[in-house]
């Protein structure tokens, strides 16, 4: 392989990264309120109408950072509606997110109107870590171009990975997802942190979406983020709830885009929508084909303790009373 | 650490489920709280471990009252109950599930440690769980062992066991026995409910009867070993415990027989050599046939298989062996399309869940029964068939009212009025439970017009006054075995009591 196209197979990469960090936050946001038991349906708005509200609280106050608390607080609260109606009301939560993500990506375009395509501030780009960088492959890789947040979306996925499984906090969390009333029988609050892990993944979420208008897809136009939120929520289930497989699959969608850029400026006669287009579609088919009988039949070549660990990695069960409000009686 | 309850009451609705109920535990001690479904045990128990908020009343542990409003609250004061349906987390493992809320958990895990103590704990009981099991793969015992294990792990100096002997085997059954002895001797006190006799004469210390929501009385099985050294006397049962545990369970008086006789010399209904089988029961009736006309009341403690037989009856589940014959016709491991035919009709005792379709209106219910031509319902015909059947059976609703929406009574009569007509066998769980007294009364006028017309009944009921009141025959399910029928009129009190109590 030569040095120029071992570097740019790099530069696809670390495209990739880069494109796949927002989804990442998304990704982990999502799958700690769904792991406490309470599907966020509204993501695609919530990341949308936070990229706004991140783009112009930065850019009014001309600090990045600032724009990133307003989109975690925006966030936090959308997920809080989310919260009142499906813990405390009992109410559909498919119906409850659905219309959120309608009305938050429509409330986006209206009060974002006045913000289109005009300059703001970004995130600093570049921030090679020192010592890391020099590692061979890896350093080049994982810690040379990326920015900040790419670094932050490392820290997120093993610091969940981490909580999820090895701290009592953790094991909670996944307790009141399966079975909400042992784990009130164990002395578990369980309404407060269903309620504190909904606003926690909001949050996420929201840092998600000014991650694309503040750094990643910088700036904001008309529905900027249109199609993320959707693909995170699909994520997490193709990731079975489980924080590294989560962001593996959030990687995985940052390839294909990243993949279809490079095919763009090959084939530059293809309208470029289908290249926008064309990730989502492969990414469902992923999920499709990753899911299906299909694959199982085609395990059963395998032998036995092969196929065994092969299917515990690639089916995961949803948590037991995902979806469904805590009756305490 | 002995517990007591003072005047606890406690209100579902209009229900009065606790109504003064006053309990003590002593320390080192077994104690027993017995009474059919509904009787109010389970609300009781789970007041003490903070799963239900009490109306009113006392709880005093150790002497100190104790301020109960959760299980957290519980948890602290040491109380930890086991649920009937084990309360634990299937997709995790068995370590995970015997670490999650214990106040033992450090906040980083350390899955190793947890797994010594636990190993070391199920070794003293002779529990032998893989710590690495997924709970969801283990057996119901096994879960129970667990959360035994993980409440004593928690420091519990009170064990409560809802129901623990539905589901599991015999052998666990004696590790649970054992292990509850143990701890007894250890100086904890344990509530074990049950609705079955036996175990309760075997295991308990003390037992107290519950009936609708009242402490209706209260026996010493076995002197507790301080005692005994004390009195200088042997250990020993005192006799005839059974059938004293049952009077109380049901009350001393029985009702006297109101049921005209209706019965025809016409035999409809015969069982041969019937067996009974499931996971749990295997049971035989050697011969029954049932005349025309007649009322053949099932008593027994609830769960002895009176289901399993009305279903079979019902061919809704197939005999081991035997027959079933109506009027003429073997129907052995018939279809159930042909039991239809052949006038047999099932009206079980759940009735929402398995009788009526709930979200369809009377009218649909009507109009599915119906026996349609073509694709289309005729709508009209339904209607005036719905008002029909709402003005003959009184049901208090409208043609187009979900059948969810009305009373228990009134998904009653609307399931009588949805049978078949003409019927030769009516097969029934609980016909009138949950039912207010003119529903009752109303329900059993239908049925005995039913009877005139020569439809035989078999009905299960664990109210023994109406058994005792409308039936011609009685036959008893205890401990396995079904008793030959006796003619009501020749019952007694005593005579039930001891058959319920398995002697006969």
């Amino acid at each position: 392989m030569t040095a120029m196209e071992s570097g740019s197979l790099l530069v696809i990469l670390a495209t990739a990264i880069a494109f796949a960090t927002p989804l990442v936050f998304a990704c982990i946001g999502e799958t700690i309120t769904e792991r406490a038991g309470v599907i966020n349906l509204s993501a695609e708005g919530t990341i949308m109408l936070c990229a706004m509200v991140g783009f112009v609280a930065a850019k009014v106050t001309d600090n990045v950072w600032v724009g990133f608390v307003a989109a975690a607080i925006i966030g936090a609260l959308i997920a809080l509606i989310v919260a009142y109606g499906a813990i405390t009301l009992k109410q559909s939560q498919i119906a409850i997110g659905f219309v959120l993500a309608l009305l938050c990506s429509d409330l986006s375009a209206y009060l974002g109107n006045p913000y289109v395509r005009v300059p703001g501030p970004t995130v600093p780009p570049r921030f090679p870590i020192p010592i890391l960088q020099d590692i061979p492959l890896i350093g080049p890789l994982f810690f040379r171009e990326g920015d900040i947040l790419v670094y932050a979306g490392y820290l997120l996925i093993i610091a969940a990975w981490f909580y999820f499984y090895r701290t009592r906090g953790g094991l909670t969390l996944r307790a009141i997802g399966e079975q909400p009333a042992a784990a009130f029988a164990r002395g578990h609050n369980v309404i407060a942190l269903r309620y504190a892990y909904t606003m926690i993944g909001g949050a996420l979420m929201g840092i998600a979406g000014a991650a694309f208008s503040l750094d990643f897809k910088a700036g904001w136009s008309y529905r900027h983020t249109a199609g993320y939120g959707w693909i995170a929520l699909a994520i997490v289930i193709f990731g079975g709830w489980n924080p590294l497989r989560v962001a593996l699959g959030a990687y995985l969608f940052g390839v294909l885009q990243s993949l279809a850029s490079v095919v763009q400026s090959a084939i530059p006669d293809l309208p470029t929508q289908m290249f926008t287009v064309a990730p989502f579609v492969l990414m469902i088919l992923v999920l499709v084909l990753t899911s299906s009988d299909w694959l199982d039949r085609l395990l059963n070549y395998l032998p036995v303790n092969a196929r065994r660990a092969f299917l515990r990695a690639i089916h995961a069960a949803p948590p037991a009373a995902l979806g469904r409000p805590f009756e305490q009686d | 650490m002995k517990v007591e309850l003072h005047h606890i009451h406690k209100h579902f609705g209009n229900v009065h489920a606790n109504d003064d109920v006053s309990l003590t535990v002593e320390a080192g001690t077994i104690h027993g709280l017995l009474g059919e479904n509904g009787a109010g045990k389970s609300t009781l128990v789970k007041i003490l471990s903070g799963f239900i908020t009490r109306d009113s009343g006392e709880i005093i542990l150790d002497g100190r009252p104790a301020h109960i409003q959760s299980p957290a609250d519980a948890l602290r004061y040491g109380i930890g109950m086991l649920h009937q349906d084990p309360l634990d987390f299937p997709p995790l493992t068995v370590v995970e599930n015997f670490m999650a809320g214990s106040l033992a958990t450090p906040a980083l895990l350390n899955a190793r440690a947890a797994e010594r103590t636990f190993s070391a704990l199920c070794r003293q009981f002779n529990f032998d769980i893989d710590p690495q099991a997924r709970v969801g793969d283990l057996t119901v015992g096994e879960r129970q062992q667990l959360e035994i294990v993980r409440l004593l792990a928690n420091g519990a100096g009170t064990l409560i066991l809802d129901e623990p002997t539905t589901g599991i085997s015999a052998s666990q059954k004696t590790l649970l026995f054992d292990a509850l002895r143990r701890l007894a001797r250890e100086g904890k006190s344990i509530i074990f409910v049950s609705h079955k006799l036996e175990d309760v004469e075997e295991l308990c210390d003390c037992v107290t009867v519950m009936r609708r929501g009242r402490v209706v009385g209260e026996l010493t099985l076995r002197d507790t070993p301080t005692k005994r050294a004390a009195d200088g006397q042997p250990a020993g049962k005192h006799v005839n415990v059974a059938a004293r545990i049952v009077e109380m369970m049901f009350g001393k008086e029985l009702a006297m027989p109101v049921k005209p006789a209706t019965h025809q010399d016409e035999v409809i209904l015969t069982l041969d050599g019937l067996i009974l089988r499931n996971d749990r029961l295997e049971m035989s009736i050697e011969h029954l046939s049932v005349q025309r006309g007649e009322v053949i009341g099932i008593a027994g403690l609830e769960g002895s298989g009176q289901q399993l037989f009305l279903l079979t009856c019902a061919g809704l589940e197939r005999p081991a062996g035997g027959s079933i014959r109506v009027g003429e016709r073997d129907l052995t491991h018939k279809p159930y399309a042909d039991f239809v035919k052949a006038g047999v009709c099932y009206l079980p005792a759940d009735r929402l869940r398995d009788g009526l379709i709930s979200g369809l209106t009377i009218q649909e219910h009507v109009a599915l029964r119906m026996s349609g031509k073509g694709i289309f319902i005729d709508r009209a015909a339904a209607a005036k068939e719905a008002e029909r059947a709402i003005a003959t059976f009184n049901i208090r609703g409208q043609p187009d009212t979900t059948v969810e929406r009305l009373s228990g009574g009134n998904q009653q009569r609307t399931q009588l009025a949805l049978m078949p007509s003409p019927l030769n066998v009516l097969l029934m769980e609980h016909p009138t439970r949950g039912l207010d007294i003119e529903s009752t009364l109303w329900v059993w006028q239908q049925l005995i017009a039913r009877c005139n017309q020569g439809t035989a009944i078999v009905f299960a009921s664990s109210d023994l006054d109406e058994i005792v009141q409308y039936s011609d025959r009685v036959i008893v399910f205890s401990g396995g075995r079904i008793s030959p029928p006796i003619a009501a009129s020749e019952l007694t009190a005593d005579s039930l009591g001891h058959m319920i109590g398995g002697r006969f």
